[in-house]
């Protein structure tokens, strides 16, 4: 089998067995990358001469043994441009590893020097709000591949990488791994250090994993999991090693299913593979219950506001003083200011900019955004009364399955409702986990989400690996 | 007429080693840009961490400043444009300051008042912008300096008032030794809130800002010309408008900058970098302890165990270091009354080290060699005048005053046999005032007293030579 089909863990496994060594392994996702990225534009920049990866050879004593990770654009990787995929950072190379890049190093991974596509600053459910265009989903290159990560989510699909590092706002990892028929883990908030990862709502950012099986999703959480110092918001607990608890079984598991997340809106196609998913789950031992989320209709406006007002302040800091794009000849302060930010933002980000600013502007801001943050709280209380009872809440991961490109670009409230079962998870601060569960009849992926109580990361992996290995799903790849 | 309402905003640059929210240094006056970092720098994807220590101060100075200390607390953003500010917004302190509701005792010549302070917080500072003619430039090494914020009530009701306030103020700080409080190296900055009203209201007048002044003395006078331009305008029919107005320290003149139509709207919300946060309370007694005695409670014991007057224990505790000199010297006096040796501190010695712009206690004279000096002026040794000639000659050599006495050979001179011939002269030269003197003018013997002084090269003991002039005058 080549080299590219395999998981990271096969790749480690070949290294030991000295079937094979990092500088191979690099080289054929290179050609692989080569050959089929053209066609799905999951990496930006490839056209550039790349820098040297910076993986210090085959590194037989570490964890990661020098298999390459790709990353997310926004994600900071000293010496390699991190932009973003918007105008306004262009050409920015940070002077710094974001925490999560610097473990990976210490873990023997190789960091591809050229980063994966995403809607500019993570604002978008689609990767077509990036100034290096959309990446297509490798099951259908008409389709959209999802987003924001649909970069990192499409690679691992298309065998363009091992494994890859997305971001997870409101389901920037689940959604785009659902479209494209992989594995995406959003861990709790707090779980991995944000240092480093370029901020769209600082509040509900997480950075996980997106990997072609559980088990790689488990060993990628392992190095990049911990409290960091340099992210007060980062918690100072234990990290389990996660590969322990996959292949434990389900039996007696208890399964909520909330009622609000199978009504309309929900594609029928999608209901009956959800629905099929969960009876697998049932016939694995698991026992099931619907239940109620009764804030869950508030989880989008909620979720607009309070992304909006954080993404509004994080990204005010992009004005052309510093770093990244500055208009030219500005006459004064102000011209500079609203050139630069007019020539270089995208519609979206502009969009998302006014939003935020309005709902936190003078007058506006006890009706928005205080009262957000007290529904906030209550969707958050609505799941912790849910984890008294039960160990994990199932859904799909979205409404439907990858749209076609374009279909939704012009119509905002469409494209938001396309996360509307995965932003709980980050309004509760919730690990999620989106595990392929079927395919539609136009042979387009679809993924099961599993959430469950801060820190219970074993749970949701523990629930996606049974569910894998009892289903055929993760082995498919599409034809490219 | 009009009563005068003033609030004042301190702004105070903590002594910490490093930034509030990054492992820079903050040292003042280093190379532009050489004390910065990605988080400081708001470089993207870095974040904030507290600085505890600064933490620890903003308490310190909070207590010492009589507030309630917050058990829950948290950092906002406030968001503007500027280029000095790296992120365009600075975390800053909102609706849970670390601290709230305390006060400040001042004394100025209308009494003594307590002035309430509304909160103390923590904040950080931005960077400084340099204009050169075709372009601006910005220097970071200032950016992320930790800043604590003294908010007053409106409740001085005079520009003296407020300087003692801003005095006292500055005192406690510096005794605390939590900020160098230099108002030139803007370590300490202050912003004032200025309105009038007829005298007997109650409801504040509309007020203006003040802005740019870069003294306690100028600070003063932004506020007095302030009022004065506020009592005319109205005086004259006018309206007194909602601004902020910078204070023109060469033409001594407050001129606007921006109306209140034109104030940003800052778009307060919670930092989501970083978690609320509970202080609690084991942290804050021990902080409490570590407070050393303040001056308001050293000078009322300055005065009630010394028998200091008010003036001289204020003047005396202002300073820390010196209050603990004057204290050294104090003990150091045999006499039981205490006065001749405070005399000296707040009078020639204090006059030194302010001419030499330090403390009394960095004049290199201790405080055994000061008290010698003094003992041996009582002793009659020497003479006032003589004294400060020591004093002087000491400071310049940092000899003892008895090597100087000996080596200058200025001695008081006491013997009545070698003033005789002095005082023949005096009377010779000054028929005039012998003629007063003997027609009962008191002030002619004092002033032949001087005269006889003068003579003598300030060495005579002028309690001797009174005698001496009385009996010769009298005789004749």
């Amino acid at each position: 089998m080549e080299l590219y089909k395999l998981t990271a863990r096969e790749l480690i496994e070949k290294i030991d067995k000295k079937e094979s060594n990092a500088g191979e392994i690099i080289s054929c996702l290179g050609k692989r990358i080569k050959e089929v990225d053209p066609k799905i534009n999951a990496y930006v920049r490839l056209s550039e001469p790349e820098p040297s990866i910076s993986a210090p050879g085959p590194q037989p004593s570490t964890p990661l043994r020098g298999v390459p990770v790709s990353i997310k654009d926004n994600i900071c990787t000293q010496g390699y441009k991190t932009e973003c995929s918007s105008k306004i950072l262009e050409g920015f190379t940070p002077p710094y590893d974001a925490t999560v890049i610097t473990k990976l190093k210490n873990a023997g991974a190789a960091i591809l020097p050229f980063k994966t596509n995403m809607d500019e600053f993570a604002f978008g459910s689609s990767t077509e709000n990036s100034c290096f265009g959309p990446t297509r989903n490798p099951w259908s290159l008409e389709a959209v591949a999802g987003g924001s990560s649909g970069g990192s989510a499409a690679a691992v699909a298309a065998d363009e990488a091992a494994w890859a590092l997305g971001s997870d706002t409101g389901g920037s990892i689940r959604q785009p791994a659902s479209f494209c028929g992989v594995v995406g883990l959003k861990p709790t908030y707090g779980r991995v250090s944000r240092y480093g990862l370029i901020a769209f709502a600082s509040s509900l950012d997480q950075i996980g994993p997106i990997t072609k099986d559980v088990a790689d999703s488990a060993s990628l959480l392992n190095v990049i999991a911990g409290y960091d110092h340099f992210d007060s918001t980062s918690i100072d607990k234990e990290v389990p090693d996660y590969t322990k608890v996959l292949g434990s079984g389900i039996k007696g598991i208890k399964i909520a299913l909330p009622e609000e997340y199978f009504v309309e809106g929900l594609d029928p196609e999608v209901k009956s593979i959800v629905e099929e998913a969960v009876d697998k789950l049932k016939s694995l031992g698991a026992e099931d219950k619907t239940v109620s989320l009764p804030h869950t209709q508030y989880s989008i406006p909620v979720y607009y506001i309070v992304a909006t007002a954080e993404a509004s302040s994080n990204l005010a800091r992009f004005d052309g003083v510093q770093y990244g794009h500055r208009c030219a000849k500005p006459q004064n302060l102000i011209q500079m200011y609203n050139k630069t930010r007019g020539e270089s933002f995208g519609q979206e980000a502009k969009r998302r900019i006014m939003l935020g600013t309005f709902v936190l502007s003078h007058g506006y801001y006890d009706a928005y955004y205080l009262r957000a943050l007290k529904v906030r709280t209550l969707i958050k209380n609505d799941f912790e009364k849910l984890f008294s009872e039960f160990d994990c809440v199932v859904t799909p991961t979205s409404p439907t399955a990858a749209f076609r490109i374009g279909e939704k670009i012009r119509d905002p409230l469409k494209m938001y409702l396309s996360d509307i079962y995965t932003i709980s998870a980050n309004l509760a601060g919730l690990p999620a986990i989106s595990v392929p569960c079927g395919f539609t009849k136009n042979g387009l992926p679809v993924g099961l989400q599993i959430l469950a109580k801060p820190f219970d990361e074993e749970m949701i992996l523990k629930v996606a690996h049974a569910y894998e290995q009892a289903t055929p799903w993760h082995k498919m790849k599409p034809k490219l | 007429m009009y009563e005068t309402v003033i609030g004042l905003e301190v702004h105070l640059h903590l002594k910490t080693k490093t930034k509030a929210f990054c492992g820079c240094s903050t040292e003042f006056g280093r190379e532009p840009n050489s004390q910065v970092c990605p988080v400081c720098l708001g470089f993207p994807g870095s974040l904030p961490v507290l600085n505890r220590t600064a933490l620890d101060y903003a308490i310190k100075a909070a207590l010492a400043l009589n507030c309630s200390v917050q058990n829950y607390t948290k950092f906002d953003r406030k968001n503007y444009f500027y280029p000095d500010l790296p992120k365009n917004y600075q975390i800053s302190q909102y609706d849970l300051p670390v601290s709230r509701d305390g006060f400040l005792d001042i004394r100025s010549e209308a009494g003594a008042k307590r002035v309430r302070i509304k909160r103390v917080h923590l904040e950080e500072d931005a960077g400084k912008l340099i204009h050169q003619e075709a372009v601006s430039l910005v220097d970071f090494n200032r950016a992320g300096m930790p800043l604590l914020e003294i908010v007053s009530e409106p409740e001085m009701n005079s520009p003296d008032e407020a300087y003692e306030y801003l005095t006292g103020l500055k005192s406690i700080i510096e005794y605390l030794d939590v900020s160098d409080c230099d108002m030139e190296k803007g370590s300490l900055r202050c912003d004032a809130n200025i309105s009038i009203r007829k005298k007997g209201s109650t409801i504040l007048g509309v007020k203006a800002e003040l802005k740019n002044m870069n003294s306690f003395k100028s600070v003063r006078e932004a506020l007095a010309f302030e009022a004065k331009r506020q009592a005319e305008l109205l005086e004259s029919g006018g309206e007194i408008i909602q601004e902020t107005r910078l204070w023109n320290a060469e033409e001594s003149k407050t001129v606007s900058m921006r109306t209140k139509e034109e104030a940003q709207d800052y778009r307060y919300f919670p930092e989501p970098d970083l978690p609320p946060f509970t202080i609690n309370k084991d942290k804050i007694e021990a902080i409490k302890k570590s407070i050393p005695e303040l001056p308001e409670s050293k000078r009322r014991r300055f005065t009630e165990d010394y028998g200091l007057s008010e003036y001289d224990a204020k003047i005396l505790v202002l300073s820390r270091r010196n209050a603990a000199f004057a204290e050294e010297c104090i003990n150091e006096y045999p006499g039981k009354e205490k006065k001749p040796v405070v005399n000296w501190l707040i009078g020639p010695f204090l006059s030194e080290a302010n001419a030499r712009n330090r403390e009394l206690a960095d004049l290199g004279i201790g405080s055994k060699a000061l008290v010698e000096l003094i003992n041996l002026m009582e002793k009659g040794v020497l003479s006032n005048l003589s004294a400060k000639a020591v004093l002087a000659e000491m400071l310049e050599t940092g000899k003892t005053a008895q090597a100087v006495i000996k080596e200058k050979n200025l001695a008081q001179i006491s013997d009545s046999s070698s003033l005789g011939g002095v005082i023949e002269e005096v009377i010779k030269e000054n028929a005039k005032s012998v003629t007063d003197y003997k027609q009962g003018k008191g002030n002619a013997l004092m002033f032949l007293v001087g005269q006889a002084m003068r003579k003598s090269g300030g060495r005579a003991n002028p309690k001797v030579v009174q005698d001496l002039l009385k009996e010769k005058l009298n005789e004749g």
